[in-house]
């Protein structure tokens, strides 16, 4: 025989914030994604207009000319918050703790030869400073932009760009024995070596660009499908036989391009298919920027294999992705 | 008035060795429980060193590991390679 | 040659420092526009020293780490239905406040950090600043993560943005936020930086957590404590900004001097709040908001202002105000609410006979004098259906935003009152403190969104207050009144009758 006990009623009330259920179209379970990033970012009633620039309010829709209906389109495929974004970078950053540790133990970097030496040092070391200009570029798109679903995942792109540069900072350090010297001799080149001049004048000039989305497209597509791809994918002929140890070492930044690529395409396609006027001025930016991008990538690429050539099949291959995005170029 | 030099940990197994290093390493340290947390104060500076830890814990201890159990501090910060140290001395 | 092992300053260094440089394309006032208004002077941005020299790496390995202990627990939190075990069922009030008031402004940390971050010309402050941003947007997605199972079984929080924009008493802690983001960069860092996170943000979290924990809440505590321990690296980054600034130019000083009573007297005002939860909202009671202030404040900030007068930095204008305050605030603000409980989307309810002896005995020179005969009025009142609410709409102060309630400092019988006239109009504050920020910024201050204001001018969906509440989105019997009565009160009765049929 058994009694009948009445348990305990648990059957939750709601599923999901209100906001977030009228975004799914209806009261039903949410993802911790969708939860942690849908209309976060306050919209209304803002109190005073920022003492830095007047002419907006702090979230302003009015700080880029391409206009969203909902800022809450262009989501994030990798369904990234804080903690997946963090375990994700953990776990890649534990390959590199690897590969690092098997150039040293074998001595990789040791053995190569002093023109390998010297191009790494004056042809690859500087990106690290194209890497911090990056950092800047995305800190400012995640303070400037409009909406949590573009602006969080511009600070864990700053942090990526910052890890990057942190990353070819180790490379420098392996190759100088720990003292900062390749380092600084890095610096100079990016300073000073007509090579690296057209990329350091490209990225100061993004440094002013005010239009965020604007500053968005150059980034994704100028940076990082031209000049970023050009060296990390189109210049291994430029290492001799040390080719593979500066793949290796340089793994974390091919994982993170594919992925940081497959987000920031979703976006650029979402914004361009809203309308014809967004698509004419995105197509118009990333004309621009993957043009400018390819005339201050020729000289590195010169520089490092003997010919322009790696810098138009970079920003050839960026101009076939932003087609395939729906832009006009 | 003397100034506090404080440190706020978690109260649970991986701070543990800590508040230990912490208990031997700073005579006169004070301490208030509370629900969670336990909180160390000391006269002018106090002193978590990497070698106390390790000796309680078994294994390498970096000082910047600290930050998984830390939850509150008083005091300017010096952290190096082997301590973490809060201290209003100049 | 042999590499040698860096140590943790040599390796930072190199991995972090010379990553910046100076453009030359563009010009360095142009990179960064917004470092010099506000008169800060800075000669060597390279004499910042970060203590905490955390790099990239590093940082993914022990926030990958804390997250995942979090999630765990959340995780059992929401299978084992941790939410039937809490105290009371009145202890989720202090949770839908927390969300409600406290993480979008987590969120403002976030971006206002990624434009320090951006926008300060050192890389130091910079690298430092951004991965505070980072860990802002870290608080607010854990604690919608945390509460959003609560958000399942309880009400007052299925449409916290939504509130956070609107409605009246979160206004206080919005254009607070509003008020720092819209500040220069460097007001921003003593601001949020310093005043809050360094002077003020352990009164936040640390007694309340420790409340959390005590209240059987393992979830809230854990988020809680997990987010203070990234608040260490942001007090130290806080108490570096503001040593800095005062090493760089002597010329500093009275311009910090300002930010610091400024932003002291700011964010005493909105931890009322805070004070009001410790003292009323918490069912099992850890330490009282006096305490916490004696600890928090009088103590470690006496330290702290002990440093910093080598400086020539004075403690803030009005500590001494504030301290007399801990006396009295948390009575006020729960009274304030008590009465347009109508209009707040938590409950409110009388304190019972135990609280009331446990408030008497922790507030020995005020309470019985000035509140308890209040409270015990009330609750004769509620017993003879007379239940005593509020009609009118509150004035509002212009810079805090609190309801006109506060008394005056020495005389708690008498409400406090002070005003100035801008442009013929005149501007009413609750306090001296409140009113000298005014003066300071009025161009600043005569913009505030004032929610009362508002509703008169008619911006608040209409002019009774259940157009108000409708355009609040208050889900008006179940959000609003009183903790007696409501359906969270059923739900958690249910559960414990339930769970006392069971074991049997
Ligand atoms: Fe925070
Ligand atoms: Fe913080
Ligand atoms: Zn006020």
């Amino acid at each position: 025989m058994s009694v009948q006990i009445k348990t305990i009623d648990l059957e939750p009330k709601r599923q999901t914030f209100g906001h977030v259920a009228r975004r799914l179209g209806g009261d039903k379970p949410a993802t911790r994604y969708q939860e942690g990033t849908l209309d976060v970012q306050a919209t209304a009633n803002f109190h005073y207009k920022p003492l830095w620039e007047p002419e907006y309010w702090h979230y302003d829709t009015r700080k880029t000319a391409v206009v969203m209906e909902d800022w809450y389109k262009p989501l994030d495929p990798r369904q990234y918050y804080y903690a997946t974004y963090n375990i994700a970078r953990a776990n890649m950053n534990q390959a590199v703790e690897r590969n690092f540790a098997f150039v040293e133990e074998r001595g990789l970097l040791e053995t190569i030869g002093e023109a390998t030496r010297a191009k790494l040092l004056t042809g690859f070391l500087p990106i690290r400073h194209l890497h911090w200009g990056s950092n800047m570029n995305m800190a400012e798109i995640t303070q400037r932009g409009y909406g949590t679903a573009v602006t969080a995942p511009c600070i864990f792109s700053a942090g990526d760009h910052l890890g990057m540069a942190q990353i070819v900072s180790r490379i420098g350090l392996e190759l100088d024995g720990q003292t900062g010297a390749a380092l600084d001799a890095a610096k100079t080149a990016w300073m000073e070596d007509p090579a690296w001049q057209g990329v350091r004048r490209l990225i100061e000039d993004t440094f002013v660009e005010r239009d965020w989305f604007q500053l968005y497209v150059a980034q994704t597509l100028g940076v990082n499908a031209v000049l970023l791809d050009m060296v990390y994918r189109h210049c291994d002929a430029a290492w001799g036989p040390s080719a593979l140890t500066v793949a290796m070492l340089t793994e974390f930044m091919a994982d993170w391009r594919a992925e940081d690529g497959k987000w920031s395409d979703a976006v650029v396609k979402t914004v361009a298919a809203e309308s014809a006027e967004n698509k004419a001025l995105v197509s118009t930016w990333a004309k621009h920027w993957i043009d400018r991008a390819e005339e201050a990538g020729k000289p590195l690429s010169t520089a490092l294999t003997g010919s322009p050539a790696a810098a138009t099949t970079a920003a050839d291959a960026a101009r076939t992705r932003a087609r395939a995005l729906g832009l006009d170029l | 008035m003397a100034q506090i030099a404080s440190i706020t940990l978690l109260h649970n197994d991986d701070a543990r060795p800590i508040i230990e290093a912490i208990l031997a390493d700073n005579p006169g340290v004070r301490v208030l429980n509370m629900p969670g947390a336990v909180k160390l104060d000391c006269d002018d500076e106090l002193i978590v060193k990497r070698a106390s830890v390790e000796e309680r814990l078994g294994r390498p201890w970096e000082p910047q590991e600290i930050q998984l159990v830390l939850v509150s501090m008083a005091g300017n910060l010096d952290e190096d390679d082997d301590w973490f140290k809060l201290s209003w001395k100049h | 040659m042999a590499p040698k092992k860096l140590g943790l300053k040599q390796r930072y260094a190199h991995m972090t420092r010379g990553l910046d440089w100076e453009t030359t394309y563009q010009p360095m006032d142009a990179v960064f526009p917004y470092d010099t208004f506000e008169g800060i002077k800075i000669k060597d941005w390279s004499a910042w020293e970060d203590p905490f020299r955390l790099t990239m790496d590093a940082y993914w390995k022990f926030q990958a780490e804390k997250e995942r202990k979090l999630y765990a627990v959340l995780d059992a939190f929401a299978q084992n239905n941790g939410q039937t075990g809490v105290s009371d069922g009145r202890y989720v009030n202090v949770v839908k406040l927390f969300l409600t008031g406290i993480s979008p402004e987590e969120y403002q940390a976030h971006r206002g950090f990624a434009f320090t971050g951006r926008h300060l010309r050192g890389a130091g402050p910079r690298v430092a600043c951004q991965m505070q941003s980072l860990d802002e947007l870290r608080h607010i997605q854990t604690q919608i993560h945390t509460i959003s199972h609560y958000n399942k079984y309880f009400d007052g929080i299925s449409e916290f943005p939504h509130m956070h924009d609107r409605v009246w008493y979160l206004s206080v802690p919005k254009s607070f936020f509003d008020d720092a983001r819209t500040a220069g960069p460097f007001e921003f860092m003593i601001a949020i930086g310093f005043a809050f996170e360094y002077v003020l943000t352990n009164l936040l979290f640390v007694p309340f957590m420790s409340g959390a924990a005590y209240n059987g809440d393992m979830s809230t505590v854990t988020f809680g404590f997990s987010a203070q321990s990234d608040e260490s690296r942001h007090m130290t980054l806080g108490i570096e900004v503001i040593k800095f600034l005062l090493e760089q130019h002597p010329d500093n000083l009275p311009i910090v001097q300002k930010w610091v009573d400024k932003w002291f007297w700011r964010g005493h005002r909105v931890l009322g709040l805070v004070a009001m939860m410790m003292d009323y909202m918490l069912p099992k009671k850890v330490m009282s908001w006096k305490e916490a202030w004696e600890i928090y404040f009088t103590e470690a900030g006496g330290s702290l202002f002990q440093d910093l007068a080598r400086y020539g930095l004075k403690a803030p204008k009005y500590a001494d105000v504030a301290t007399a305050d801990a006396e009295h605030i948390s009575h006020q603000n729960w009274a304030v609410f008590y009465q347009y409980t109508h209009a707040a989307a938590f409950h409110t309810w009388m304190p019972d006979k135990e609280h009331l002896d446990w408030l008497s005995e922790k507030y020995p020179n005020t309470f019985d004098k000035y509140y308890r005969p209040r409270w015990e009025m009330w609750a004769e009142m509620e017993k003879q259906g007379k239940r005593f609410y509020n009609p009118s709409l509150p004035q509002l102060c212009q810079v805090c935003q609190i309801p006109m309630a506060y008394t005056e400092p020495g005389d708690p019988t008498k409400i406090a009152f002070r005003c100035s006239e801008v442009g013929g109009e005149t501007y009413h504050f609750c306090s001296d403190g409140c009113k000298d920020i005014f003066d300071g910024e009025p161009e600043k201050y005569v913009q505030s969104w004032l929610p009362v204001h508002q509703i008169f001018q008619g911006a608040c969906g209409g002019a009774t207050i259940p157009d108000v509440l409708n355009y609040y989105r208050m889900n008006v019997g179940a959000d609003n009144m009183d903790y007696v009565g409501s359906p969270d009160e059923k739900l958690w009765n249910e559960w414990h009758a339930g769970k006392a049929r069971e074991a049997v």
